[in-house]
């Protein structure tokens, strides 16, 4: 064996990534993503200044909701995805992916600093997600009434949860049903205790970074670094549903629209592995084995709970049709893979 | 930490141990590297009859989180196969010096054990490893 090189981030997991993926798939798993930055934008012209930044429509938002959306350079390539909630009329938080923390309060700051209040949070803010079909029960209980019908999909609320403050909201990165929970940096450690013991008879797990990427995967949800970035646009991405052409004159529309007229070059795809072999990050994308790459793979895994391996990349958008045959090149080992439309799991509706 | 190492085998730098009986070698992947990969999901191995040359790459394991290629510990003829991995990776995992064996060969050069770690050394190898 090599000396196990190439792990990103080498986290321990004692129950094990599938034993993990299985507990929020069949029951319910906490993670602490306290890493996630929060930024808020606040003042009179809040909204004018979320809307100048992001390419989803700030408009349709009232007071509670939430919605997912990117922020685009001026060229079209994106600067993060992100979270927009309204908190009140003047008031939003963003919720932005760790890495970028500081990148994107600079943007912020330039480019909407003349416009709103721009405050990083992410100090004082800790963030648990809790999901899986019990993650819902689990988390009303704590609560003590229930949050199902309150806080509907991509709604949030302030609520008493173990008797701590918190920002309750029905979103998550898993495919599961949900609440992720916001509350002071300082009464992390005890939300996380509470949920772990009033959740022990639901089968609660702790789940670490391993299994928040088979679950994200599963669920076809894009990775900022691997999936996107900033020589991608949301179009390109398959998120043009997040982009609102007529919300407003955002950073990045004028590229996008100009990138829309004149066809898109390649796309982002979901595909599943259709012989023995892993497609990960990196390896390229044939059309035919020994052929020349047309692209490569931004993310795969062995998909838990569907027993294949499952991954994306960009490839030029002729071959880019669902049902289509590619191979990935699995170091050196040609792996045949065939394009497949939307998430690779889906949870039941019943959930 | 005995059990972690048993005594009767032979390790290399790369996390693979051999068990030698007269002319022939099992192979397979110490605990610590089934440790390291966490939940296995796919083995790739070579078939009877081919040969392998030791230090050469002679096949891989898929965790969820990564690929590994295998190293041969030692040179010689693939003799026998543990075929119910394709089936069942997770032998690897469970049990990496019994079920979850990998193949046996005939030896084409028995001296080359010589050049092999007893388990002691095996164990202060990680160590070292540990320290750095």
């Amino acid at each position: 064996m090599v000396p196990f090189g190439g792990w990103d981030m080498p986290v321990s997991y004692p129950a094990g990534i599938l034993e993990e993926h299985r507990t929020v798939r069949t029951a319910v798993g906490l993670f602490d993503v306290s890493h996630m930055g929060e930024i808020s934008l606040s003042g009179p012209r809040a909204a004018e200044a979320v809307q100048r930044l992001v390419t989803n429509a700030v408009g349709k938002l009232d007071d509670g909701a939430a919605m997912y959306t990117v922020m685009c350079a001026d060229d079209g390539g994106i600067v993060d995805d992100c979270i927009v909630y309204r908190r009140a009329a003047d008031d939003y938080l963003i919720v932005v992916n760790a890495s970028n923390v500081v990148k994107d309060r600079a943007w912020m700051v330039e480019r909407a600093g003349a416009l709103a209040t721009i405050v990083d949070e992410s100090d004082a803010t800790g963030l648990i997600a809790v999901q899986g079909p019990r993650a819902v029960a689990l988390v009303a209980r704590l609560a003590g009434r229930p949050l199902g019908d309150e806080v509907s999909a991509f709604r949030f609320a302030r609520v008493d949860v173990a008797g701590i403050p918190c920002l309750v909201a029905r979103t998550g990165y898993t495919g599961e049903d949900g609440f992720e929970l916001a509350c002071p940096e300082g009464s992390t450690r005890r939300l996380w205790d509470a949920l772990l013991e009033a959740g022990a008879t639901d089968g609660v797990r702790a789940i670490g970074l391993g299994a928040r990427d088979t679950l994200r995967l599963e669920a076809r949800l894009s990775l900022y670094g691997n999936d996107i970035d900033s020589t991608t646009t949301p179009l390109e991405a398959q998120l043009g549903w997040v982009v609102k052409f007529d919300a407003g004159d955002f950073i990045g529309r004028a590229a996008l629209l100009a990138q829309r007229a004149e066809g898109l070059k390649r796309k982002l795809v979901g595909f599943i592995a259709r012989g023995r072999g892993i497609p990960r990050h990196g390896y390229p994308i044939l059309v035919e084995a020994g052929g020349a790459p047309v692209g490569a793979v931004t993310s795969g895994t062995t998909a838990p709970s569907l027993g294949v391996a499952v991954a994306m990349g960009y490839v030029p958008t002729a071959l880019a049709e669902p049902g289509t045959m590619l191979v990935v090149d699995c170091r050196g080992k040609p792996v045949p893979v065939e394009i497949v439309k939307g998430p690779f799991y889906r949870r039941s509706a019943s959930s | 930490m005995s059990q972690d190492h048993p005594a009767n085998l032979l390790y290399t730098r790369e996390h693979e141990w051999a068990r030698i009986e007269g002319n022939t070698a099992t192979i397979g992947i110490t605990h610590f590297a089934v440790e390291q990969l966490g939940d296995v999901t796919q083995v790739d191995l070579p078939r009877e009859g081919e040969t392998i040359r030791k230090e050469d790459v002679f096949g891989s394991v898929e965790s969820v989180k990564a690929v590994s290629d295998l190293y041969a510990p030692l040179s010689g003829k693939v003799v026998k196969v543990n075929n119910p991995l394709n089936d069942t990776p997770q032998y690897l995992n469970d049990e990496p010096y019994d079920d979850g064996w990998l193949i046996q060969i005939e030896l084409s050069n028995p001296a080359e054990t010589a050049s092999l770690m007893t388990a002691a050394q095996y164990a202060e190898f990680l160590r070292d490893q540990d320290a750095h």
